[in-house]
């Protein structure tokens, strides 16, 4: 396959091996747009989602840079008869809305218990796959890795809950300043991230996963492991705010946080609580969108925030059941697009116009009820 | 290290036509955000639709600039209708979770492939200035150090903000603007007197959206270029950075925010960059000093928020929150 | 105008009797803005209180500040001989004082039950015992304990708030305007319920804006004006007193009914 690189008027060629390897000389250092021709990759291949193309690498101090094209797999489809097709994609959504669900529902329980609309909370998602890979590079074994990435996750959750959002509370600072503060969070965040992580996109441990056929529906087994696990976590968290004094007291301090209080729950700890789980969830988000997509990079949270909040403003802010089902929609809605025509790179379009649509018509959300007054 | 250098390029920020295009881009906003309390987080997006409007319309129609410039006005205000139109009845956080959505479907569709012929895609287009150089009056030459296209491009950026400056003063003083403010400190007051509010926060998002056309439009002619990844989201928190750095309700603010914003920069990057090759500092590199900008940019956004929500400058009257 | 004599803050509370004691209570919501301005009251064993007063006199304030979920600047507020000015709300359940807002009163996406567990948040051990208190009182939520709370009609919620509140075993129940935006036989009806509460052996504080009502059925009542009490006396005294009548029955006597 052919890549280009050019700046200014300066354009260099090249044609990459047989094992995908490439290099081109380039006279001065500086940045450097660097495009890979996709007519010429092999039959079967794409560039895998988020993969940037072209895109712009900068070297001042260095004399060489790498630049690598990450390719996705399966993603060409014309082979497939539409059926099939339709079916491969439905479940491949239904595991993308799961996986956005888990960083929805936190997202819903922190808006619902402190009215907060976290921006920040991409960085959450992107923290848990950044600490699984720094984990797996330290040496330590997949599963403790896992672990650690969650814990980290709750930690952050709570460190950002009690060093920031609990005194501005107490401030009394208002919803769209708090909004505002995650903004300046989630750069900085961000960047942060970017400064120890750099900006590659880098691999987890078992990123390669082949398609396997499962009855008529061919997945990968990442995907498949990502689907049953962020339904079993959905369905425990669902359980625990059902059933559970504390879940009550959850669903409670979201619905009435001065009632919740005149009722004997400590609110602060609840809110630490959520600030905890959430935490969690996003960071299991992050990590299995990274084997999603695959990938890790420094941006990969603020890369689905949107989606995020599609899920939770289509459910109707702040109901944690409406965020799950929402999620669910989006995700089965951006893989499913492709299939009736919509070019691959326009695929978000659509489910933020469908969140702009369902807000103009129904802007409490699919599931947010209209409370009888009086 | 070179503090001489360091001094002048911070300085020679101030009058950069890119600062200029962040200070339009920045009143806009404080026309939303400052003088309506509409949470539009999404002005980037008018940037791009400036930019691409203009540029679009002179490539592949060949209009002369004006008319591009009158399209590109006329895409912004359409934009600001659409968005409007479906959220402007709504709550503060549904008009910011739009207006951002909307941008990046901007951004989305002038970098997609399928409209490679009309946007360029990612590599966005080039070659549209020639209409507005051709109109300099400045014979080649040196200025103030700069040659005359440079010169002239901060002409008409700075004398674009000065005028956009006075327009919007001379607005928020009017009955018109009065009814503005009156609306962001209680809306329900503004209606129980007859007025119908949202055509007032209809014309207000308009009008702050052409700014943000007008700022895409001096952000790109000096470039001679527009590439959809200068209009990501990171670019409107920038813009709401230099606001609360200047002050929300205040005309002035947004301008004097946008300058101290490039000037801090470029003397953060300067000092470091020197540090760096001076060999004072081991543990960063070129690369990574780049990145402390936005964390420096996301830190400041924060503290100013929690610290100084009315800018450097802005009175804290002019809130438009408690 | 405040007929009492203004004890001081720090004095013991000797009254075996006395349940709530709130001394010279001066609170508001922002800083530097005082909303009560020295207001004092009390509840003793078994009574039932009226609070009346305009629009605005800081009734709802008061109730809210004794709840803590108003910042007290200065004054006491003593629940059966234990100071618990400024504690939080959640700390107060435990202390025997359970309260129902004027508005907002329900969780509305809870059911009614889980609107009443939540009441015994604190205890949920003894939570059957005191639903069959409750449910004996409100035999309505008994029969629908399933019912989200959002789909009740106005009555009904006024019920599964009280209801809610006196999961605790309350000793003193604050009540802010239990009869507002009822049709008149459901304000009948919850002045009945009110009433019943009280001979349950629960003291109850209780601001109407139903003036005439509430002095009718209350032992002891209390006018509020400009964040002070500017009148006491039982409810027969000051439905008689001219200045009352004058000021607060003669323009709510049209609406009493
Ligand atoms: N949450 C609040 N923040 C600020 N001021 C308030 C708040 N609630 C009530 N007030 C003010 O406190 C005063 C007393 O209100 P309130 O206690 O509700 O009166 P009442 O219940 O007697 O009608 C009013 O002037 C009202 O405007
Ligand atoms: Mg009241």
């Amino acid at each position: 396959m052919t890549i280009t690189a050019t700046k200014d008027d300066f354009t260099g060629t090249a044609t990459s091996s047989a094992n995908g390897a490439w290099n081109i000389g380039v006279p001065e250092q500086g940045t450097y747009t660097v495009e890979l021709d996709e007519s010429t990759l092999p039959e079967g291949i794409a560039l895998a989602e988020g993969q940037e193309n072209p895109r712009d690498v900068t070297f001042s101090q260095t004399s060489n840079l790498s630049v690598i094209f990450a390719f996705g797999e399966g993603i060409v489809v014309q082979q497939q008869d539409f059926g099939q097709n339709l079916l491969n994609r439905l479940v491949a959504g239904l595991s993308f809305g799961l996986l956005l669900a888990l960083a929805s529902v936190g997202l819903s329980l922190i808006f619902g218990t402190t009215g907060l609309t976290n921006f920040a909370h991409g960085e959450m998602v992107t923290l848990g796959a950044v600490l699984v890979f720094a984990f797996n590079a330290l040496g330590l074994p997949f599963w403790l890795a896992i672990l650690l990435a969650l814990l980290g996750g709750g930690l952050f959750g709570y460190a950002q809950d009690r060093g920031l959002w609990r005194p501005l509370r107490r401030r009394g600072t208002g919803l769209v300043p708090m909004m505002i503060v995650s903004i300046g969070l989630a750069l900085a965040v961000r960047y942060v991230i970017q400064f120890y992580f750099g900006g590659a996109t880098q691999q987890l441990p078992y990123a390669q996963s082949p398609e396997i056929q499962l009855g008529p529906v061919s997945i990968s087994p990442n995907n498949l492991w990502s689907l049953g696990i962020s339904a079993v976590v959905i369905a425990l968290i669902g359980i625990v705010l059902l059933k559970t004094r504390l879940g009550k007291a959850t669903r409670a301090v979201a619905d009435n946080p001065a009632l919740a209080a005149a009722s004997g729950i400590d609110v602060d700890s609840v809110i630490r609580i959520v600030w905890i789980t959430g935490g969690m969830l996003a960071s299991l988000g992050g990590i299995l969108w990274a084997y999603y997509r695959p990938g890790v990079t420094f941006d990969m949270g603020s890369a689905i925030l949107l989606l995020i909040f599609a899920g939770v403003t289509l459910g109707g802010l702040g109901t944690v059941f409406g965020a799950l089902i929402g999620s669910i929609i989006v995700g089965i809605f951006v893989e499913l697009t492709t299939v009736f025509g919509l070019a691959a790179d326009l695929k978000y379009v659509g489910a933020l116009f469908i969140m702009i649509v369902v807000l103009l018509f129904r802007p409490q959300g699919i599931l947010g009820r209209r409370e009888r007054v009086g | 290290m070179d503090f001489g250098f360091i001094l002048s390029s911070a300085a020679s920020e101030i009058f950069s036509p890119t600062t200029a295009a962040y200070a339009l881009a920045a009143l806009g906003l404080a026309v939303h955000f400052g003088y309506s309390g509409l949470l539009n987080f999404g002005q980037a997006g008018f940037m791009a639709v400036g930019a691409y409007g203009f540029a679009i319309s002179t490539l592949t129609f060949g209009v002369p600039f004006f008319v591009g410039l009158l399209i590109a006005i006329l895409a912004s205000a359409v934009f600001a209708l659409l968005l409007g139109i479906p959220t402007l009845r709504l709550r503060a956080d549904y008009l910011a979770i739009v207006t951002i959505a909307a941008a990046e479907i901007v951004r989305y569709i002038v970098t997609t492939n399928q409209l490679t012929s009309v946007t360029g895609s990612a590599n966005g287009l080039a070659a549209f200035e020639g209409g507005f150089y051709s109109m300099n009056p400045f014979p080649e030459g040196s200025y103030f150090g700069m040659n005359n296209r440079d010169f002239f491009i901060r002409v008409v950026g700075w004398a674009l903000v000065a005028l956009c400056c006075t327009l919007i003063w001379l607005l928020m003083r009017s009955p018109w603007g009065r009814v503005l403010k009156g609306i962001r400190e209680d809306e329900n007051a503004v209606r129980s007197l007859g007025k119908n509010v949202y055509a007032y926060k209809m014309q207000a998002l308009i009008i702050g959206g052409v700014l943000g056309a007008l700022a895409g439009m001096v952000f790109t002619l000096p470039r001679g270029a527009v590439q959809p990844a200068n209009y990501g989201t990171e670019l409107t928190f920038f813009l709401y950075t230099c606001l609360l750095l200047g002050g929300l309700g205040t005309v002035l603010g947004p301008v004097i925010g946008a300058m101290i914003f490039w000037v801090v920069l470029s003397l953060t990057q300067g000092i470091l960059y020197g540090l760096i090759e001076s060999g004072a500092i081991t543990w960063l590199n070129t690369v990574q000093a780049g990145q402390l900008r936005y964390i420096l940019v996301g830190v400041a956004l924060m503290l100013l928020m929690i610290f100084r929500p009315q800018g450097v400058f802005g009175n804290k009257k002019e809130l438009a929150f408690a | 105008m405040s007929s009492t004599s203004a004890a001081p803050a720090a004095q013991p509370v000797t009254d075996g009797d006395s349940v709530v004691k709130v001394t010279d209570l001066v609170a508001g919501y922002l800083p530097g803005v005082n909303i009560l301005n020295g207001c004092s009251i009390e509840a003793r064993k078994g009574e039932l209180i009226g609070i009346i007063g305009p629009n605005g006199a800081g009734k709802s304030t008061l109730l809210k500040a004794m709840f803590g979920l108003v910042k007290v600047h200065s004054g006491t507020v003593v629940v059966r001989g234990q100071d618990i000015t400024g504690l939080k709300a959640n700390k107060l359940v435990s202390r025997g004082v359970g309260f129902v807002p004027q508005t907002n009163n329900v969780f509305a996406t809870l059911t009614i039950e889980e609107n009443l567990q939540m009441g015994m948040f604190q205890r949920p051990k003894d939570f059957a015992e005191r639903f069959d208190f409750v449910a004996g009182l409100f035999p309505e939520l008994g029969k629908r304990r399933a019912q989200r709370a959002g789909s009740l009609s106005g009555g009904e919620r006024q019920m599964v708030a009280m209801g809610r509140a006196l999961m605790m075993d309350p000793a003193v129940l604050l009540l802010d305007e239990p009869s507002a935006g009822l049709s008149p036989v459901k304000q009948d009806e919850t002045f009945l319920r009110v009433h019943e509460i009280n001979r349950a052996g629960v003291s109850v504080i209780m601001v109407e804006q139903n003036a005439r009502r509430c002095l009718q059925i209350c032992d002891r009542a209390y006018v509020l004006d400009q964040g002070r009490d500017a009148y006491t006396g039982t409810g027969r005294e000051l439905m008689k007193d001219p200045k009352v009548i004058q000021l607060y029955l003669g323009t709510l006597a049209d609406t009493a009914e």
